[in-house]
């Protein structure tokens, strides 16, 4: 269980090249046809925007902010999806916001002041979703991942009923056996998961993380019972519901389509779950399994990585070295401590082996913190 | 100062490309729409350096120290207010990788201390996608006399089962020698030690917070915070254009420091010099860290006239006892009334005297910290000593030997943290490193 930080990330749909030219790498221009390069003059009151149908694939929005307060541009697809969004545009300047847009209908904002449901207009994207993902690599990338993630929701599911079924037996011992397994292949597809909303909450939601009203179900509930009590007695509807959020999760991962930037993401906030939640041994406070949950993380994390490789090797060889490098050393330091067929307990980690651990990861956060930029390129 | 600033460079003259913003005119150019983005063309940076310099009328406080010269800067640059240590291990068994390192600390350490972004893309204006280069937290202020100031210790020559980690232990001067175990130690490990560490110091502790944050965070993977210590409040002048402050204790502290105007006295008692063993520390000066836990509560509780027993002097002026100036020569023979001396034997001023330690002195640049509370209700505070010498053998280990035995003021003080460094000389130019000397 994240915060919303990846969620709205992952919303934020395809590369939203903005300030491109700022760092003066990019010379090549993936300049949009003709017919999609779109001119936004926005001031306090007015968002007017030339054009209001575009052919599918890349759009350029040019967006001028001729008014006095600082503005933002938004594409919005149905129900307020983030397709695309550029930030802070000073009065006076001009900013770009490239988007790759599926046909559809679309709305485009602007919001002056930077607050509220800003000022709306219509865009109809028509032809043929093919001409999306110019980039043959990337455009890999998306098929890639989803057939990994297509991997593990059957083992999830798989896993969950068995968890499910023994949680429901009252068969303590078994069912704390399978706690750590069925969350490892949840862990290892989190960063599309938690695209679906409450779907995430309520499944992997740490007690204090549940809002006023809202009951405390899913996985550590049932961890807690197990460990705490020990009485899963009355777990049986919690159990039922977890399958039923399990269910409707996997058939959602199964069709979602991540694009690269969002796996670049994915994989970094991977890691950030390591880094703040299991390394600390928060997230299993109960059964002190976080390092299966860590190995799970490291694992999707790769898994993101890998798919996004023949275009990493492409543009940056040097960092999918350095990548390489600290996943090694990464999955070195954590198999010392591995214990059977799965993994020590938190507590049994002494604080200089968390430190060489949270060190690890901070070696392999640092290069994968660059992926994205190098996708967006 | 001059000693510093011998072979200094304008601080942007040496700068990489696009990289001449400050921050505050990156911020007010944003903000005017003319260059939200840095770094976007030289020309453009050159006339915003020309007129930031020309419009340089901010007071002395916020302005900046040069980074480039004979000695690194925040040894004798006078005190700031504020500090901000750290003390970090070295994870990676790679002497390139570490190299490298240092190569990057050192250039963003030159920008930062001239008032810029960490690195060249800045806070602000690099690709949306990739997290910025710089954290953010210092744009809009000034430089405010930030230094940041390396050392190395006995630990990066060797480590603990005695093997040569880098190929350097035969570099390794005799003068950074462990320190002993003093009486009443209770030093904690954890906060002890170093392979490296940072000092930084400026006058707003934003910035110099900022200053470590950023290179803990360049050598993520390389090095690993060890631990790190704030301390606001200077309790030492390193100057005589400063005043005394005073410490926790409310004494004057540092009366007798080691100044920057005392040039033969810092030549004998503060830069290493040639032949006194390793040439890449000629220049140099070794560094010993303390982290002095004082019992405030206990104090506040001890009479006035004890307390000025204890310190050997006046609370108010900070005069020896028995005299009625500040900077009047302490008297350690003339015997009161009741035949005792008028400064105790056990004061501290008369065990850490320079008269009573064979001319031993120490530049001090300590800082009062406050660590929030300890769970008793009493204040986590004290003094997080610094002090720089020629050689700690003859110097700290000495005199701290005697504070160690006889002070009286031991029994309101506990030491939880020591650490040693080597810190060798200044950078000379952007072409030179930290550590390019010692590597070499």
């Amino acid at each position: 269980m994240r915060t919303t930080r990846f969620v709205m990330l992952a919303a934020t749909g395809v590369l939203a090249v903005t300030g491109v030219t700022a760092c003066g790498a990019d010379t090549d221009t993936k300049t949009a046809k003709a017919g999609n390069a779109v001119k936004v003059k926005a001031t306090d009151t007015v968002c007017e925007v030339d054009v209001t149908e575009l052919n599918a694939g890349q759009a350029t929005f040019s967006v001028t902010n001729n008014g006095s307060k600082v503005n933002e541009f938004y594409v919005y697809a149905p129900g307020d999806r983030v397709m695309g969004e550029v930030e802070n545009i000073a009065p006076g300047l001009s900013r770009e916001l490239r988007v790759e847009l599926p046909p559809g209908t679309y709305e485009t904002a602007c919001k002056p002041g930077m607050s509220g449901r800003g000022i709306r207009g219509a865009l109809k994207v028509s032809g043929s979703a093919a001409t999306v993902a110019p980039d043959a690599a990337l455009s890999q990338a998306t098929a890639s991942y989803q057939r990994y993630v297509q991997s593990q929701t059957g083992a999830l599911l798989t896993k969950t009923e068995e968890f499910v079924a023994a949680v429901k037996a009252g068969d303590v011992a078994k069912a704390k056996a399978l706690f750590p397994v069925a969350r490892t292949y949840w862990e290892r597809i989190e960063p599309v998961a938690e695209i679906f909303g409450d779907l995430d909450p309520k499944i992997d939601g740490r007690e204090e993380v549940v809002e006023e009203g809202m009951p405390f179900t899913g996985f550590h509930r049932i961890e807690k019972d197990l460990w705490a009590t020990g009485d899963i007695s009355k777990d049986g509807p919690i159990a039922d519901q977890l399958l039923t959020d399990v269910k409707e999760i996997v058939a959602k991962a199964n069709a979602e389509k991540l694009n690269p930037l969002q796996l670049a993401n994915g994989a970094k906030e991977l890691l950030d779950e390591v880094a703040s939640g299991k390394i600390t041994g928060e997230e299993d406070r109960y059964s002190h399994t976080d390092l299966w949950d860590f190995s799970a993380n490291l694992e999707g994390s790769k898994a993101a990585i890998a798919a996004l490789r023949p275009a990493l090797e492409q543009r940056s060889p040097e960092l999918v070295k350095q990548l390489d490098t600290e996943f090694a050393n990464v999955e070195a330091t954590l198999g010392k401590h591995r214990a059977d067929d799965g993994w020590k307990l938190h507590t049994a980690l002494s604080k200089t082996e968390l430190k060489e651990l949270s060190d690890s990861i901070n070696a392999l956060a640092e290069p994968i913190s660059k992926v994205a930029a190098v996708v967006a390129r | 100062m001059s000693e510093q600033n011998t072979t200094d460079e304008t601080p942007s003259a040496d700068a990489p490309r696009g990289t001449t913003l400050s921050r505050r005119r990156a911020i007010t150019l944003a903000g005017v729409g003319v260059a939200g983005v840095a770094g976007v063309a030289v020309g453009a940076g050159a006339l915003v350096r020309d007129s930031d310099r020309a419009g340089a009328n901010e007071g002395v406080a916020a302005g900046a120290v040069p980074f480039h010269g004979e000695h690194q800067a925040g040894i004798t640059t006078p005190a700031q207010d504020r500090l901000h240590f750290v003390a970090f291990d070295v994870i990676t068994k790679d002497r390139a990788k570490l190299v490298a390192l240092l190569q990057e600390w050192t250039a963003a350490a030159a920008r930062m201390t001239a008032g810029k972004d960490a690195g060249v893309i800045g806070a602000v204006g690099g690709m949306p996608e990739a997290p910025p280069d710089d954290t953010g937290e210092a744009l809009g202020l000034p430089p405010s006399q930030l230094t940041l100031t390396i050392g190395f210790g006995p630990t990066l020559f060797r480590d603990a089962q005695g093997r040569d980690r880098f190929g350097i232990a035969d570099r390794r001067p005799a003068a950074l020698a462990d320190l002993p175990h003093f009486a009443g130690d209770a030093l904690r490990p954890e906060i002890s030690g170093g392979d490296i560490c940072v000092q930084a110091c400026a006058n707003d502790p934003q910035v110099a917070v900022h200053a470590i944050r950023n290179l803990a965070r360049i050598g993520m993977g390389v090095v690993s915070v060890r631990w790190s210590q704030l301390g606001f409040g200077r309790t030492s002048s390193t100057s005589r254009a400063q005043d005394t402050p005073r410490n926790l204790f409310g004494f004057k502290d540092g009366t007798a420091n080691l100044k920057a105007e005392d040039a033969g006295l810092l030549r004998e008692q503060l830069w290493a010099q040639p032949g006194d063993g390793q040439d890449w520390m000629t220049g140099g000066s070794y560094l010993v860290t303390r982290k002095i836990r004082m019992l405030i509560e206990t104090w506040d509780r001890t009479p006035l006239a004890e307390q000025q027993q204890i310190v050997g002097r006046t609370k108010g002026r900070g005069a020896p006892l028995g005299k009625g100036d500040e900077f009047e020569e302490p008297d350690f023979a003339t015997k009161g009334d009741d035949g005792e001396p008028v400064i105790a034997e056990t004061a501290h001023v008369r065990l850490a005297h320079p008269a009573q330690n064979d001319g031993a002195r120490l530049l001090r640049r300590g800082y009062n910290f406050v660590d929030g509370s300890d769970g008793l209700g009493r204040l986590d505070a004290g003094l997080f000593f610094i002090a720089y010498q020629r050689d700690p053998r003859k110097q700290f280990v000495p005199i701290q030997t005697r504070l160690s035995r006889h002070d009286a003021m031991n029994e309101y003080l506990r030491h939880v943290s020591s650490a040693v460094f080597a810190c060798p000389p200044g950078v000379r130019d952007a072409a030179d490193h930290w550590g390019r000397a010692l590597f070499g």
